[in-house]
C-alpha cells in the first residue's frame, strides 16, 4: 500500500494506447514472470511488442513508449476492455514499476480493475469519445500538453480551464486516498467472521468438516 | 420474492454489507496454483499472517509443471523450479492441502477442485486464476481474484467483493451433431462482445445447457470470463448432484442427504428477474472458429475471413485490421483453405474425459497432417489414468499426438515450452497475440475440431476430414 499519497493528485504524461481489448498477456507474457516476487517487472511490460525480440531487448521503435517524447509516460490512455484475459496481478506491478499512475480506459478487465486499486493505481473509467479527445489534444504535444488527475476532486484537467469529472466507486476511492491495508481492515471484523462461520456450520456442515 | 441462483449463493455467503453494492463474503474454498500462488503464500509469509482455515485452502501444480513424460521439478520455465520449491515450502508451511507432482490429484485447479468434490454445488470459491469461474458449472459461486485478493481470502477467510448484477444467456433449440459446447460459448462470446458480461454474474440456462453433460457444462462457465464476466453458473441438477456424489472430499453419509436437499434448491425461482436476459439459438451454431486475436473473432468452419470494413464499429474495424495482420490472414480466405502447422488438446477449457472421448472418436483410424504437431494434455492425473483404461492414449498416440502428463501446458507455454511463429488450432480459451508463444498464430476451437483439422492438415470439420 505505497505511494497511495501520490494518487491524490497527478500531473504526467499520457500515452495513448487505444486498441480495444489489450489483455494481460500483452501487458506481461507469461514467460516474462521469472521470480516468486512482485519486484522488477518493469523491465518485461509489453515486451512482445516494445522489444524486437524478448531475449535482445532490442526496442522496437514504432512502439509509443519507446519513443522520446512518451518514454516518462506515467498516464495510459487505453482502449475498451483494458487488462482483460488472465488474472496475473504481475500486469499491474509491471506497470506499477514502469511508472505507471493512472489508466483511463473505456471499460477494464473485471480482476485487472481490482487488481490496480490494491496496488495503488488509479483505473478510471470513462467514455470513449471523451479519452479519444484527450488523446487528440496530448498527441498534438505530449510533453507540453500534460494531463492533471485530480482524485480528491474527481477531475481530469487537461487544456486550459478544461475539466472532466469521473466517477468512481466510494470505496474504491477511499483505498486510494487512504491506502489502506484491506486485509488489516478485515481480520478486525474477526468476531463477525466467526459468528457467521457459527450459524452457517449449522446450516452447512460440510463446508467446514 | 422469487430469486435468483445469484441472490440465493450471495446471502449464503453475506457476512456483512459495506455499504453500496460491497459487501464482506465469505470463502468455502480457495485454490492456488504455483504461478500466482506462491506469490500469495509467500506475500502472507512476509507479513507476518497466517493461513486461518489451512483445510479449506489447497494448492496445486499447473501452471510451470513439465507436461513432457518422465517430469519432475524442472520445468523449461525459466526459474521455473524456484516457483515449484517455493510453492510445496509454503503449502507445506502453512499446512494446506498439496497436490504435489507426483500426487495421483494432481490436475489443473479447476479439473481437480471440481472432479474431488473439493467445490461442491453452493459453495464459494476463489483462486489467483481468471477461469476459476468454471466452477460456477457445479452451481458455485466462483471466481477468479489477483494474488493480493487470495492473500486476504487466505488470511481472512472472506473478500470484500461488489455484488455483479444478474444476467441470464438462455440456450434455446436443439445443436446439430459435432457441435459441442465449445461452439455454443463461442458464439454467444460472438454475438455480443467480449465485452458483454463485464460486471455480471451470468447464468447459463435453456434446454440446451440442461441437455449438456458436466463436462460440457465446465466449457461454457469457463468461458464465462472471456466475455468479461464476473463469473459463469448453472444450477445444480440430478445430473450435477450425480458428479459430486462419492468424490472424495463428498459430504459423506447423512450429510450427503443434508447437502443434497439443500442443493436442490439452488435455482433461480419462476419470475426471478435478471437485469439483462440474453438468449441463443442453438440451431443456428455451426462449428466454429476463431480468425482473430480476441475470441468474439469467431466464424463458421465453413465460413470466410471477415472484412474488417464489414463492422459497424469502427473499434471493431480497427481491431480486425490488426487482428488479420498478426494472424497473417486476407479477408474473404476460406477458413478450409488455411494450413496450421499444430494441434493442441488441452486447458481447462477443453481437456476432460469427454473431449479426449470426442476427439479419440473422431481419431480412432486416422492419421495426423505429415505437417502438423499434435499434443493432448489432459486435465489432470485421474483423467489421464482414465483415458488409458479406455484405451484412448493409444488412440491419440497412433493417430500421432504426442500424449502428455497433465497441466496447462502450451493454453500459453506453460511448462515453457512455445509454438512461436506457428500456426496453431487449439481447444483452449485464448487466442491473444503471444498468448501460446512469441508470434504464435491461435485459432479456437473445439476439441473434435481440433482433430479433425489435425488430420487434414487445414481447418476442418469432422465431416471433411
Amino acid at each position: 500500500m505505497t505511494n497511495a499519497r501520490e494518487q491524490v493528485f497527478h500531473r504526467g504524461i499520457a500515452a495513448p494506447l487505444l486498441q480495444p481489448n489489450i489483455d494481460t498477456d500483452a501487458i506481461i507474457p507469461s514467460r516474462e514472470i521469472r521470480r516468486v516476487s512482485k519486484e522488477g517487472l518493469g523491465d518485461a511490460l509489453f515486451s512482445g511488442w516494445r522489444y524486437r525480440s524478448a531475449e535482445s531487448r532490442e526496442p522496437e521503435p514504432g512502439f509509443i513508449l519507446n519513443q522520446t517524447r512518451y518514454r516518462e509516460a506515467s498516464i495510459l490512455l487505453a482502449g475498451d476492455n483494458f487488462g482483460c484475459g488472465s488474472s496475473r496481478e504481475h500486469a499491474v506491478w509491471a506497470l506499477k514499476d514502469f511508472g505507471v499512475k493512472v489508466i483511463l480506459a473505456p471499460s477494464f478487465g473485471g480482476i485487472f480493475f481490482n487488481n490496480c486499486a490494491l496496488n495503488s493505481i488509479l483505473a478510471i473509467e470513462l467514455e470513449e469519445e471523451a479519452i479519444a479527445r484527450l488523446a487528440r489534444w496530448v498527441q498534438a504535444d505530449p510533453g507540453g500538453n500534460r494531463l492533471e488527475i485530480d482524485l480528491a476532486a474527481q477531475r481530469i484537467r487537461w487544456r486550459e480551464g478544461k475539466e472532466m469529472r469521473f466517477d468512481i466507486e466510494p470505496a474504491r476511492r477511499s483505498l486510494l486516498l487512504e491506502g489502506l491495508d484491506g486485509i488489516a481492515a478485515t481480520l478486525r471484523m474477526e468476531a463477525e467472521i466467526t459468528a457467521f462461520e457459527d450459524a452457517d456450520r449449522q446450516r452447512r456442515p460440510w463446508v467446514y468438516d | 420474492m422469487p430469486a435468483t441462483l445469484l441472490e440465493k449463493l450471495w446471502n449464503l455467503h453475506e457476512i456483512a454489507n459495506l455499504g453500496g453494492r460491497d459487501s464482506l463474503v465469505h470463502i468455502d474454498r480457495i485454490f492456488l496454483h504455483e504461478r500466482t500462488g506462491s506469490i500469495a503464500l509467500r506475500g502472507l509469509e512476509q507479513e507476518g499472517r497466517g493461513v486461518r482455515a489451512p483445510r479449506r485452502a489447497f494448492c496445486t501444480m499447473d501452471h510451470i509443471v513439465d507436461t513432457r513424460p518422465g517430469r519432475g521439478d524442472i520445468s523449461l520455465v525459466p526459474h521455473g523450479r524456484e516457483f515449484i520449491e517455493a510453492t510445496r515450502h509454503s503449502a507445506r508451511n502453512a499446512g494446506i492441502h498439496l497436490f504435489d507432482i507426483d500426487d495421483p490429484r494432481q490436475g489443473i485447479a479447476h479439473v481437480v477442485a471440481a472432479e474431488n468434490g473439493i467445490v461442491l454445488p453452493g459453495m464459494s470459491a476463489v483462486c489467483p486464476d481468471s477461469h476459476t469461474c468454471t466452477l460456477g458449472a457445479l452451481g458455485a459461486l466462483a471466481w477468479g481474484i489477483g494474488s493480493t485478493e487470495a492473500e486476504h481470502a487466505l488470511a481472512a477467510s472472506c473478500l470484500r467483493v461488489s455484488r455483479p448484477r444478474s444476467m441470464r444467456v438462455n440456450f434455446l433449440g436443439t445443436a446439430a451433431p459435432g457441435v459441442t459446447a465449445k461452439d455454443m460459448i463461442l458464439h454467444l462470446i460472438a454475438n455480443f462482445g467480449s465485452r458483454a458480461g463485464r460486471g455480471f454474474a451470468v447464468e447459463f440456462a435453456g434446454p440446451a445447457i440442461r441437455a449438456l453433460n458436466m463436462d460440457g457444462r465446465f466449457t461454457i462457465c469457463n468461458m464465462a470470463v472471456e466475455m468479461g464476466a464476473f463469473t459463469g453458473m448453472i444450477a445444480p441438477d440430478e445430473r450435477a448432484i450425480a458428479y459430486v456424489r462419492d468424490t472424495p472430499f463428498a459430504p459423506p453419509g447423512p450429510l450427503a442427504d443434508q447437502a443434497e436437499a439443500h442443493w436442490r434448491d439452488l435455482h433461480s425461482d419462476d419470475g426471478a428477474e435478471f437485469d439483462r436476459e440474453l438468449e441463443v439459438d442453438c440451431a443456428r451454431i455451426a462449428p466454429s472458429v476463431t480468425w482473430g486475436t480476441n475470441p468474439e473473432q469467431l466464424v463458421d468452419v465453413d465460413g470466410v475471413v471477415p472484412e474488417p470494413e464489414a463492422f459497424d464499429d469502427p473499434q471493431q474495424t480497427f481491431a480486425a485490421r490488426q487482428a488479420l495482420d498478426y494472424m497473417g490472414l486476407e479477408s474473404g480466405t476460406p477458413m478450409r483453405s488455411v494450413r496450421i502447422d499444430a494441434a493442441f488438446i488441452g486447458s481447462c477449457t477443453n481437456n476432460r474425459l469427454e473431449d479426449l472421448r470426442d476427439a479419440a472418436n473422431h481419431l480412432r483410424g486416422r492419421k495426423v497432417a505429415t505437417w502438423v504437431q499434435a499434443l493432448c494434455v489432459p486435465g489432470s492425473s485421474a483423467i489421464k489414468r482414465q483415458a488409458e483404461a479406455e484405451g484412448l492414449d493409444e488412440i491419440f498416440r497412433a493417430a500421432g499426438f504426442e500424449w502428455r502428463e497433465a497441466g496447462c501446458s502450451l493454453c500459453f507455454h506453460a511448462g515453457g515450452e512455445s509454438f512461436g511463429g506457428r500456426r496453431v488450432i487449439s481447444s483452449t480459451n485464448r487466442n491473444f497475440q503471444g498468448r501460446q508463444g512469441p508470434g504464435a498464430r491461435t485459432h479456437l476451437a473445439s476439441p473434435l475440431t481440433v482433430a479433425a483439422s489435425a488430420c487434414r492438415g487445414y481447418i476442418s470439420t469432422a465431416e471433411e476430414s
